[in-house]
């Protein structure tokens, strides 16, 4: 290490980026379009899905037959570098906290294997204190976002429909692919139990938007990122364009340390390290934008400690690194008799569902205080690793082509059985809103360093009372949606009391945000409505980070809409040299 | 992109693409490029960052089984999986192959499998004096019974029961994500398509129908 040095960058950006993700991506993509001159950080290698994705492979491509890794926990074929542990950069737990911790290290992050649920918040959503007493309100309201969640509509394209519904608000939506079989039994049954059932609103293009996308191919694997950009990643929609403005200078592999700043307490730029040569380096910049995500962002402020900010950056409130929160998750699945013995054809569809249910309730009338929705799986699925796994549990219980039939076995017979039961199967999951707290958080270990020397972060979060009600309230649902179909539960029905009716601990949705919160309140809040800090105005924050609160919505389409607004602000700002 | 371009660079792979990474990161040098083409090539094709690269190697150059131990994997997998009329056996689709790399992949399948071997090994010795794959045909099918039914197994069994559920379920996943097992199973998909949704006879069949509204806002091809 007797030659370790700092290497400063001699170039002075208009902004410095840290993360590539949905946030990062369209700051880079607004200001590079805008003329300025970026320099965007990505911790990970590069990754265009163009040449990149695992698309099209067969099952026996992949010596695991698509099984997970802990470089992809979601399988072999994953669009996702890294999950939840990364060789080398630890996180820890205070207490009994079981916070999961998803990390991507690539370019375009999470969003090239994300889900493309693309839900806009609703007015209700950015005012809950108002209505309940819980949390508290946004600075802005749905008004304020509107017109960008209209223009990421048109400009990343979503299909939906406008179904006029009062806190699920209608967008500018490219029609949806027909319900799938097993689809159509859910709508039919959740219908008839009183769970509406809305064609679902995924930002995959079943038209045409531009020369550089093409169209959806219905391959069901938009999971793996798609090699006709026919899907939202970062990478291929935001990052990739951007980078062709020639406006933006790249930087994968390079791992930020921390915020530098000036006497005057404004910052100056972004220490790293490159994980190619092990050497630390400064870039500078007349903004810097985090968007490392909600976790990765909070740690960033509060590692970087100056005279100026004692306690980290951004962070005279002391707020950095608490409210964090994540969606509920609770999931329960079965087998539909009536589906044995299916005829075989492509149903491939998208990748995810076809249909959805939005919340229908009124938390009024119930013993928890805020709202879910449903997200629907089953059919056909390309057969990977644990297909026809447990048979043994299954075959012994139907009559298979008019026949009884013992557990378990093998032979001819036991052939007959897998081809039987495939594509019977259906599954859903509830996504919720948990209650932002101020007592469930993320701060800085005082013992532990990565491998890099910079210091981890430790959780502390908790479910309370009211997610663990909604969780069993997603779950008597999910037993009547079943029932209602003629369906019997096969997984997930077994949940209770003893273990929080099967909610999934508090990260394991991926759906971190709230650690950096913008309010109006410098006391209370690290950030302005703009995602501007408080204690530092040329310091941004556009990832999950300056969520208030995060609705029954998945949060992309709602990072991606306030990082436009705030991109447009620093813009502006700039322009009249306020920054 | 029109959907007809879009496909053909699908078809055509690379070439295009290529390009597009060079243009946009000048500085990347080209045989780093090449290199990792070449290591794509060697794991299947598939997409793996540096890190994984490493793993792969390594997990590919393990052995765990021996050469008798992959002999019973062998025959019991094609007792699980044998030739039907439809398609081959598991060790016609390389299930045996698959299972070694697999428990060198996930170790917690590796004692499971190395002592429920032995287990059976010595059943045999017992009842027939050999270990199971040098016994006859019968005497492997009397033991395979013994310990294939869960439900009506004896109970003293119930570790053989355990270890052939596992064998079982591994043999059926390997067998089913083969090539072969694929089109066994009848997975249409993987392909360029246009979902049109659920076919007309199928619709009939289950006594269901687009309603209006869907036929009206949805994607029709």
């Amino acid at each position: 290490m007797g030659d370790l040095q700092i290497k400063k960058q001699p170039k002075n950006y208009d902004a410095v980026i840290v993360g590539s993700g949905a946030g990062g991506g369209m700051a880079a993509y607004v200001l590079a379009n805008a003329g300025l001159k970026v320099c965007l950080l990505e911790a990970g290698p590069m990754f265009d899905p163009k040449t990149d994705s695992n698309q099209l492979k067969n099952p026996w491509e992949s010596p695991r037959r698509g099984a997970s890794t802990k470089f992809r926990p979601f399988g072999d074929f994953d669009g996702c570098y890294w999950g939840w542990e990364i060789d080398g950069e630890p996180y820890t737990q205070k207490g009994d906290s079981k916070w999961e911790w998803w990390r991507a290290r690539m370019l375009g992050g999470r969003t090239n294997h994300w889900g493309r649920i693309s839900l806009r918040f609703g007015p209700k959503d950015f005012k809950r204190k108002s209505i309940d007493g819980l949390g508290d309100d946004w600075p802005i309201g749905y008004e304020d976002i509107k017109p960008y969640y209209d223009e990421i509509d048109k400009l990343l394209g979503v299909f939906g429909t406008n179904e006029g519904l009062e806190n699920d608000p209608d967008g500018f939506f490219m029609p949806p692919p027909k319900p799938r079989l097993h689809e159509l039994f859910i709508k039919k049954a959740a219908t008839s139990v009183g769970v509406p059932v809305i064609p679902s609103r995924l930002s995959i293009l079943t038209k045409q938007i531009n020369k550089d996308r093409g169209q959806c191919f219905y391959c069901a694997q938009c999971g793996r990122s798609c090699k006709v950009y026919a899907d939202f990643s970062s990478s291929s929609c935001l990052v990739i364009p951007a980078l062709k403005t020639g406006n933006v200078d790249l930087v994968t592999n390079a791992m930020a340390r921390e915020v530098l700043t000036n006497k005057e307490g404004l910052a100056t730029g972004v220490a790293y390290v490159n994980k190619d040569d092990m050497q630390e380096y400064q870039v500078s910049g007349r903004t810097v934008i985090l968007a490392a995500s909600a976790c990765e962002s909070a740690r960033l402020l509060l590692n970087s400690k100056s005279s100026r900010h004692p306690n980290g950056l951004a962070n005279s409130s002391n707020v950095v690194g608490k409210y964090l929160h994540d969606s509920t998750g609770a999931d329960m699945g079965g087998i539909i008799p009536e589906l044995f013995d299916r005829k075989r054809y492509n149903e491939d569809g998208v990748g995810g569902m076809h249909v959805y249910s939005p919340w229908w309730l009124d938390n009024k009338k119930l013993d928890f205080p805020r709202g879910y929705h449903i997200e629907y799986g089953g059919g056909f699925g390309m057969p990977l690793y644990g297909f026809n796994w447990g048979i043994e549990n299954l075959n012994g219980n139907y009559k298979i082509k008019g026949k009884q039939k013992e557990a378990g076995g093998y032979g001819a017979s036991l052939k007959e059985d897998y081809r039987y039961f495939f594509g019977s199967h259906v599954g859903m999951a509830g996504r919720g809103e948990t209650i932002a707290r101020e007592d469930s958080y993320c701060e800085i270990d005082p013992n532990v360093v990565d491998k890099f020397g910079i210091p981890v972060l430790r959780f502390h979060t908790y479910y309370t009372d009211y997610e663990i009600k909604q969780a069993k309230h997603m779950k008597e649902t999910f037993s009547e949606i079943l029932h209602a179909m003629g369906a019997v539960t096969t997984w997930g029905g077994d949940d209770g009391p003893h273990n929080n009716y099967g909610l999934h601990n508090p990260g394991n949705i991926i759906h971190e945000a709230g650690t950096v919160r913008m309010g109006n309140d410098p006391k209370r809040s690290p950030l302005n409505k703009w995602s501007q800090a408080h204690d530092c105005k040329n310091l941004f924050c556009v990832d999950g980070g300056p969520f208030v609160s995060q609705a029954d919505k998945n949060i992309t389409w709602t990072i991606l809409a306030l990082s436009m607004r705030t991109s447009h602000y620093i813009v502006d700002e700039l322009k009249r040299q306020n920054i | 992109m029109d959907r007809r371009k879009s496909i053909k660079t699908l078809i055509v792979g690379g070439v295009s693409a290529g390009i597009l990474v060079e243009a946009c990161n000048p500085s990347d040098n080209k045989n780093a490029s090449t290199e990792q083409k070449a290591a794509d090539a060697k794991a299947g094709g598939i997409n793996r960052m540096a890190e994984e690269k490493e793993s792969e190697k390594r997990i590919a150059a393990q052995k765990f089984f021996t050469e008798a131990e992959m002999a019973t994997i062998t025959i019991l997998g094609d007792i699980i999986i044998p030739r039907d009329e439809v398609s081959g056996s598991a060790s016609d689709a390389k299930v045996p192959g698959f299972i070694e790399f697999i428990v060198n992949d996930m170790p917690e399948h590796q004692t499971p499998m190395r002592g429920g071997l032995r287990w059976l090994d010595m059943q045999c010795l017992n009842r027939f004096e050999k270990p199971f794959k040098d016994c006859s045909h019968e005497q492997q099918m009397e033991m395979v019974d013994a310990i294939a039914w869960p439900k009506k197994a004896k109970p003293e069994m119930a570790q053989g029961v355990s270890f052939f559920n596992l064998v079982r379920n591994l043999t059926a996943t390997g067998f089913y994500t083969s090539e072969m097992g694929v089109k066994d199973v009848g997975y249409i998909g993987n392909t360029v398509n246009n979902w049109n949704g659920v076919p007309e006879d199928v619709l009939k069949k289950y006594n269901l129908a687009y309603t209006e509204k869907e036929l009206k806002e949805c994607v029709s091809f």
